[in-house]
């Protein structure tokens, strides 16, 4: 095995050279990197439109789009962020990357299908990208019935495309399972796990179970398309509701495939950065099922006044309040981990302190929405545009963000720029609540989503909005540029620069080919600061 | 491709594994997991069925009678015979009878397009008479007494064409699975692929085993 | 491979259970004669009776029974890990669950515009 003459300046990056190497290798080191370069250019993507989107909705009236522009606009940042960023964004990174490393395994169970899942992504993506040039897309992300089987844009191609990009999620939560049962090391227990991985394990059985209804919900879309077979066609005795209970039965759990492993980061942050063991690991773990559990039974919360019967809305809305069980759980074990704690405040530890606060917002106006008689008067307006996003946004990108700067120095054996990293959440931090607080505001004054135009009584708020807007592209543009400074011309990082316990930070940076130089024995959890 | 082929004087498992059985059961647990997400995309049709039947179960029943219930049986029968010879190729593998696990694998394809041909009768003899999903479908021609029965062949035509896709990549893997015990890649030590393909195949019979009664009987 | 002395079994693994030809062939009647008893009440209810309530639940008894003896023998559940069983469990019950909540909606709502 390499192990015997290791040489420390060979690492995973550098071991093999060439472009090619790269496109056929399945060290999920590797591949982690494919997805992030290929991730950061959807974002990148769903990002101008988002901020189209808001230039738009500057003042009152058209702007620079015609309506039906703005519906297309709508639609792809909406799938492009939800299906090519946030869905696979944390697990295909972050996980791919550090859920063998944080186990002591050599790779994933399955490493060529991890990288044909990526081959299968990007042809998921391409594909939806395709329908920029072939007719575009104007249902939104959701594709709600009986719209998108009349709509005359290229709707069919684009279910097609979530279709595959379905698939590629399935084979990692696939993948991601067995490795977490199988590969763990000796004396790597269940519960001595980091706490990331039970986030992860707990996404993958998510994306296993909800992913396939969403499959053939898609297909149905598109056999709808082309025959008209009317199953959800009210017209030919079929339900449109129906078609959105299948869809929310996958895209409510996809809500937690996108934020719990967003969880599992700040659970790794903040217990590095208290420098203290986490309080309360049982908790937080079992949490992670809790929340996967229950949120398989809270979808009609989505459909509060779709014409779902009222003895389901009632249902739905007391099973909703639930998800605030788990939730709280890991707000408070994570807040007592905090405390009297030996805090530093690098910008990971910043990210996920962003991450408490923002989500605690977008967690709380959860349970307003979740219940039946405020929801009516919320629904489908700005306010829940605004949940949405302090808890996609707000929870998960700030996670992925201080996610990446937490373990650049792994990743690449580099430190990144601190000041200015600090600076890029300052930007984002704050620009984001100038975008969507007012959010709030307007929903509750009434102001419809998805629509093009407004009443000019809410134009100053939408002013504000869309400035903080130019705040967060200038917070993500200064991202980019320090991850690949860093990336580029950072200081050598050390192998473990941030004192933390977990097993990824036990091996040099960059981690060699086979992760470990000598497969590594566990005997203590994976918090245990002095 | 450097990355992944370490493995040792003529064994087939893979770097990241202790051993053969640690790949075996590794390997196994993914394809369970992989048959659990296709139950639960059969499902979501099983489910939208169930609920359009309880709708209208007149409408179903118009739909159903014109189907063939003997064209089904004989279908059913065939997979359960499929089924049989690919249970028994891993039967022979583990005893290292890879000739007559060939044989086995071939039955089993053999099967598999009997099962195609029957079913392209039946598609074709549906064609004919305009029985055809959604608005396809021919209302003078098949004086329909129900005006969405459509919707029944909509189902029909989704559930059974989705098993039959199902049904065909199963044979190219068992034909791929043939090949390779011919080249005496399978033995005692190692018939993981096999194992995995003889699961998918056993689940294509499995929801055939409902599809059957759910058309063709009780429609 | 790496030393793994820390693990009970050095060499050779431990050979897989091998389900004997006999219980293969078995199963392989059984299943056919249930396809014959599924066929044989389809004929009783629908031809000689002219319908009956019982026809769906005793062609989807002796679909479950088949199903359950592919499941148990030729795809070895029986003979598998438990925690493959509960895995491949795991499927049914979320369909299950799928199911059960769509029909509370659509039987609900129903039985209350149809008072209108």
């Amino acid at each position: 095995m390499a192990s015997t003459t290791h040489n420390p300046d060979v690492n995973y990056l550098n071991e093999f050279k060439g472009i090619g190497s790269w496109f056929t290798s399945l060290d999920h080191k590797r591949i982690g990197l494919l997805y992030m370069v290929s991730i950061f250019f959807f974002f990148l993507l769903g990002g101008i439109f988002a901020l189209l989107i808001r230039l738009e909705l500057f003042s009152p009236g058209a702007q620079f789009l015609t309506p039906d522009q703005y519906n297309q606009v709508m639609t792809y940042h909406g799938a492009i962020m939800v299906f090519m960023v946030i869905v696979p964004g944390i697990p295909a990174i972050l996980g791919n990357f550090f859920l063998p490393l944080q186990i002591g395994a050599k790779d994933v169970a399955f490493p060529r299908l991890n990288l044909a899942s990526w081959y299968v992504f990007m042809t998921g993506a391409l594909i939806a990208m395709s329908t920029l040039f072939l007719g575009k897309v104007d249902t939104g992300w959701t594709f709600y019935t009986p719209y998108s089987i009349k709509t005359g844009t290229a709707a069919t191609i684009m279910v097609l495309a979530a279709f595959v990009m379905g698939m590629s999620s399935i084979l990692t939560g696939l993948n991601f399972i067995v490795t977490t049962h199988k590969l763990r090391a000796p004396g790597m227990t269940m519960h001595r796990i980091p706490l990331f991985c039970w986030a992860l394990y707990s996404t993958a059985i998510l994306q296993v179970l909800a992913t396939p209804v969403l499959a053939i919900t898609l297909l149905l879309i598109a056999v709808e398309r082309a025959t008209g077979v009317g199953i959800f066609d009210p017209a030919l005795g079929g339900d449109p509701v129906l078609f959105q209970h299948f869809f929310w039965f996958y895209s409510h759990p996809a809500v937690y495939i996108m934020i719990l492993p967003a969880m599992g980061v700040v659970s790794e942050v903040i217990a590095a950065f208290s420098r203290k063991t986490i309080f309360g690991y049982t908790a937080i773990a079992y949490s992670s099922l809790g929340i996967a559990a229950v949120s398989f039974f809270v979808w009609g919360h989505h459909m509060f006044v779709s014409g779902q019967s009222e003895i389901a809305g009632v249902v739905f809305s007391f099973l909703t309040m639930l998800v605030g069980v788990p939730t709280a759980i890991k707000m408070f074990n994570w807040l007592a981990t905090l405390y009297k704690g030996n805090i530093s405040f690098e910008s990971p530890m910043l990210f996920a302190l962003g991450f408490l606060f923002l989500f605690a917002i977008g967690g709380v106006t959860g349970i307003m929405l979740a219940v039946l008689a405020t929801d009516v008067h919320f629904h489908d307006t700005y306010f829940v545009v605004a949940h949405f996003h302090y808890v996609m946004v707000g929870g998960t990108l700030m996670a992925v963000m201080g996610g990446i700067y937490y373990w650049i120095p792994k990743m690449f054996g580099r430190m990144y720029n601190e000041s200015l990293a600090r600076l890029t959440f300052i930007f984002i931090f704050i620009g984001f609540n100038v975008t969507f607080f007012p959010q709030f505001v307007l929903g509750a004054m009434g102001m419809p989503r998805r629509y093009f135009d407004y009443i000019p009584a809410y134009e100053s708020l939408n002013k504000i909005s869309t400035m903080g807007s130019w705040l967060i592209g200038i917070g993500f543009f200064l991202s980019l540029y320090v991850i690949i400074s860093a990336i580029r011309s950072g200081a050598k990082a050390s192998a473990n620069p941030w004192g933390a316990k977990t097993l990824e930070w036990q091996t040099s940076s960059p981690p060699p080919h086979f992760n470990f130089e000598t497969e590594p024995v566990v005997t203590a959890g994976p918090y245990e600061y002095k | 491709m450097s990355t992944n082929s370490h493995s040792h004087g003529g064994g087939h498992v893979a770097h990241h594994f202790r051993d053969a059985e640690h790949q075996f059961d590794s390997g196994k647990q993914g394809i369970w997991l992989f048959m659990v997400t296709e139950i639960l995309m059969f499902g979501g049709l099983f489910v939208g069925y169930a609920i359009f039947h309880s709708l209208y179960p007149k409408m179903f029943a118009e739909g159903a009678s014109h189907l063939d219930w003997r064209m089904g049986s004989l279908n059913t029968l065939v997979l359960i015979v499929s089924s049989y010879t690919m249970a028994m190729s891993i039967h022979h593998l583990q005893k290292g009878e890879s000739n007559k696990a060939f044989t086995k694998l071939w039955i089993t394809v053999v099967c598999g397009a009997i099962f195609m041909v029957i079913k392209a009768f039946e598609y074709s003899s549906k064609f004919q008479h305009g029985l055809l999903p959604g608005h396809l479908l021919d209302v003078a021609k098949t004086h329909a007494e129900h005006a969405n029965l459509g919707m029944y062949y909509g189902f029909y035509f989704c559930m059974t064409g989705l098993h039959g896709l199902h049904v065909l990549i199963g044979m190219g893997l068992i034909i791929w699975l043939a090949i390779r015990t011919k080249r005496g890649e399978f033995g005692p030590d190692y018939f993981l692929p096999v194992e995995g393909v003889g699961i998918f195949w056993h689940i294509v019979d499995l929801i055939w085993i409902f599809l059957f009664p759910l058309l063709y009987l009780v429609g | 491979m790496g030393s793994h002395s820390d693990k009970h079994s050095g060499g050779g693994h431990h050979s897989h259970h091998i389900i004997p030809q006999e219980i293969y062939t078995r199963v392989m009647w059984a299943l056919i004669v249930l396809t014959a008893f599924t066929v044989g009440f389809h004929y009783l209810f629908h031809v000689v009776m002219h319908g009956s309530v019982l026809a769906a639940p005793v062609a989807f008894l002796i679909a479950a029974i088949k199903a359950a003896l592919v499941l148990m023998f030729f795809m070895g559940l029986k003979y598998d890990k438990p925690e493959n069983r509960w895995i491949f469990s795991t499927g049914f019950i979320f369909l299950a669950l799928l199911f059960v909540i769509c029909m509370l909606d659509i039987f609900t709502r129903i039985s209350e515009t149809s008072t209108l």
